[in-house]
């Protein structure tokens, strides 16, 4: 299969073939995949039926859009607009912002030039790496020049590159005519909340029109800017993605008013994301003890609003200058110094060779959990658990538990595997992992799963795993994620069926705190 | 009087740079930093501080009393 793939080059300009770019690259990972014949991929559905086929085609392909692409493909994000226009109860700009999941990191400010340097050297190593952002510290378009001289630039030498701002909106409305002059079809907003009401325990003070306003003005100028501009991206056919934060007691119930509005103004994609507080964090929920949602509450709420619109679960609140496949960071390989010193040589047709591999081996595989699908009974239809998955990417089981920094979830039913979210795991095994007081942590943050699939697991934390009531699973070690969990769960329905075990209800599990949330 | 920052309170967002009318804000050395000559205190241009008003950290742009108070022309 793909054997015809193009070169890639890399610094060194050597032509590839596509197997060795797919081992370059696990390489990269500390993973490999030969051995499996280089075929490293996984899929689900082609699009979804409730999709319009020209909003597919520009999504699938975008890490943080699409669900299935996120194995496959990769995004950047440079920090070139430090400043800010409104200030967010959950975001500390005294520290760093909101964007950043590890505190203590500081995000890499970079100037344009700098910005897209680094741009083209990531992705003429990475061949996956299609969509580059600009997101916090900061937002985007409080600091449109910088934005836009980095498009610019990076437009010029790579027109493949998909560009993406995340914004608060407030400035939206006035740069929305020049976005689209730049050819940028991604924009996410950040919408908390339509009712100023609301909006004022979130929002203390907005910037604008060379005046501070606070309470329920600035709410209600923000609300209005980031409607109209969500209006205006519509009008312009540019996908517009709102993100919002859930903060409860504030506005969770409310978030199923937000999600009717966004989704009346054409927004495609709603992405419900946990407050995450903790009183270090030096926010003002941090030290007010505003709590952040547990699983449960979180998933409860992004399935009251599934049926309105496409709900994005797989947000791993990345850091604003995180470079890789989502939830893997590689910046460390792509610092200024190491950039400046790079014969940096962009190889658009070899990029796109490799992008057309990708798509078609994804394609190929949906059929593997199709089959497996086929013959679930009906009769335990309305049976559903959580499964936690290690894996690094490309649709597989392939990581040890141990190594794990975060576990994909997937819900099983008799309708399938359905991906429901990620839980991040890194920050509680910071000591090293295998360490016995880390490991109570780990389960609480995937408590509510039967199972855990895993590439590898050391006897002892599979003896915890089982006293939790967690199942350890490596018989589908480096197999396909999907498929694997359809078999899981046709076993676990013998079992219940044989009265060998007892199907319940799972506990609630933690979300990690420690990280911000996304602007 | 003129404004000044408080280097150690900036986090060198660059938000009041281009806020300011008269160009009196500038970056050095890793913070902002305001020319206290080029400062009107905003008069004659808004009715408040922009680099105040602009600033996520408070009592980070502040007035500085080793200046006269400025006097419009
Ligand atoms: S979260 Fe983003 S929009 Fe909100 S104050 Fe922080 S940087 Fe600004
Ligand atoms: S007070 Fe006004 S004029 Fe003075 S530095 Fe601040 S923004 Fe500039
Ligand atoms: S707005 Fe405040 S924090 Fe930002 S650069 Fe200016 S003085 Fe520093």
């Amino acid at each position: 299969m793909n054997s015809h793939a193009g070169g890639v080059s890399t610094g060194a300009d050597r032509p590839k073939s596509m197997e060795e770019v797919m081992q370059q690259v696990a390489e990269h990972k500390g993973c490999g995949t030969s051995g499996e014949g280089g075929k490293a991929s996984c899929g689900s559905s082609g699009g979804p039926e409730d999709m319009d086929p020209a909003i597919w085609e520009k999504v699938k392909n975008h890490p943080c859009y699409s669900e299935e692409a996120h194995h496959h493909f990769a995004r950047m994000h440079v920090a070139v607009a430090p400043a800010c226009n409104i200030q967010c109860n959950y975001c500390n700009r005294k520290y760093d912002c909101a964007n950043e999941s590890r505190p203590g990191v500081v995000s890499e400010k970079l100037t344009p030039e700098q910005a897209a340097k680094k741009v083209l050297a990531v992705a003429s190593t990475i061949p996956q790496m299609t969509v580059l952002g600009i997101a916090g510290p900061g937002d985007p378009l409080a600091n449109p020049e910088k934005t836009f001289r980095t498009f610019e630039l990076v437009a010029q030498t790579a027109p493949d590159i998909k560009l993406c701002v995340s914004t608060n909106g407030l400035a939206l409305p006035e740069h929305v005519e020049r976005l689209s002059q730049y050819n940028i079809d991604h924009v996410t907003i950040t919408i908390n909340m339509v009712d100023p009401e609301v909006g004022q325990h979130i929002y203390p003070w907005i910037f604008w029109k060379n005046k501070r306003w606070k309470g329920i003005d600035a709410a209600r100028i923000l609300h209005e800017h980031q409607m109209r501009g969500l209006e205006m991206l519509t009008e312009r056919g540019i996908l517009c993605k709102v993100n919002s934060v859930m903060i409860p007691g504030i506005n969770d119930q409310h978030l199923v008013e937000v999600n009717k509005a966004v989704k009346s103004r054409g927004a495609f994609l709603h992405n419900i994301m946990p407050l995450i507080s903790a009183p270090e964090h030096g926010t003002v929920f941090g030290l007010n003890g505003q709590r952040g949602p547990t699983a449960q509450e979180l998933k409860a709420l992004q399935d009251s609003c599934e049926g309105e619109m496409n709900m994005m679960r797989h947000c791993r609140q990345c850091r604003a200058d995180a470079v890789g496949l989502l939830g893997e960071d590689r910046s460390a390989e792509f610092t200024t110094e190491k950039i400046e010193s790079m014969d940096v040589h962009y190889d658009l047709e070899g990029r796109k060779a490799y992008q057309a591999a990708v798509e078609q081996e994804r394609q190929a595989t949906v059929a593997a959990k199709q089959a497996e699908l086929a013959d679930l009974e009906a009769e335990f239809s309305d049976v559903k658990v959580l499964i936690a998955v290690a894996t690094k990417g490309h649709g597989r089981i392939n990581e040890h538990f141990g190594h794990a920094q975060e576990f994909q979830i997937y819900e099983l039913s008799t309708e399938g595997s359905k991906f429901v979210g990620h839980r991040r795991v890194d920050l509680y095994c910071q000591g090293g992992f295998g360490e016995e007081d880390t490991l109570p942590t780990v389960i609480r943050a995937i408590n509510d799963c039967v199972a855990v699939f895993v590439a590898k697991i050391g006897g002892c934390p599979k003896d915890s795993l089982k006293a939790a009531g967690i199942d350890p699973v490596d018989k589908y070690a480096h197999e396909f994620i999907e498929q694997s969990a359809v078999k899981y769960f046709k076993e676990y329905l013998a079992k219940v069926k044989s009265g060998e075990i007892v199907h319940a209800a799972r506990g609630d599990a933690d979300i990690r705190q420690g990280a911000y949330i996304a602007a | 009087m003129a404004f000044k920052i408080v280097t150690s309170q900036c986090t060198a967002c660059s938000a009041c740079e281009p806020e300011c009318p008269n160009n009196a804000i500038r970056e050095k050395d890793g913070t902002f930093v305001i020319k206290p000559e080029k400062c009107t205190e905003c008069i004659g241009y808004f009715d408040d501080p922009q680099c105040v008003a602009v600033c996520p950290v408070d009592d980070t742009c502040v007035i500085d009393n080793s200046y006269p108070r400025y006097v419009a022309a």
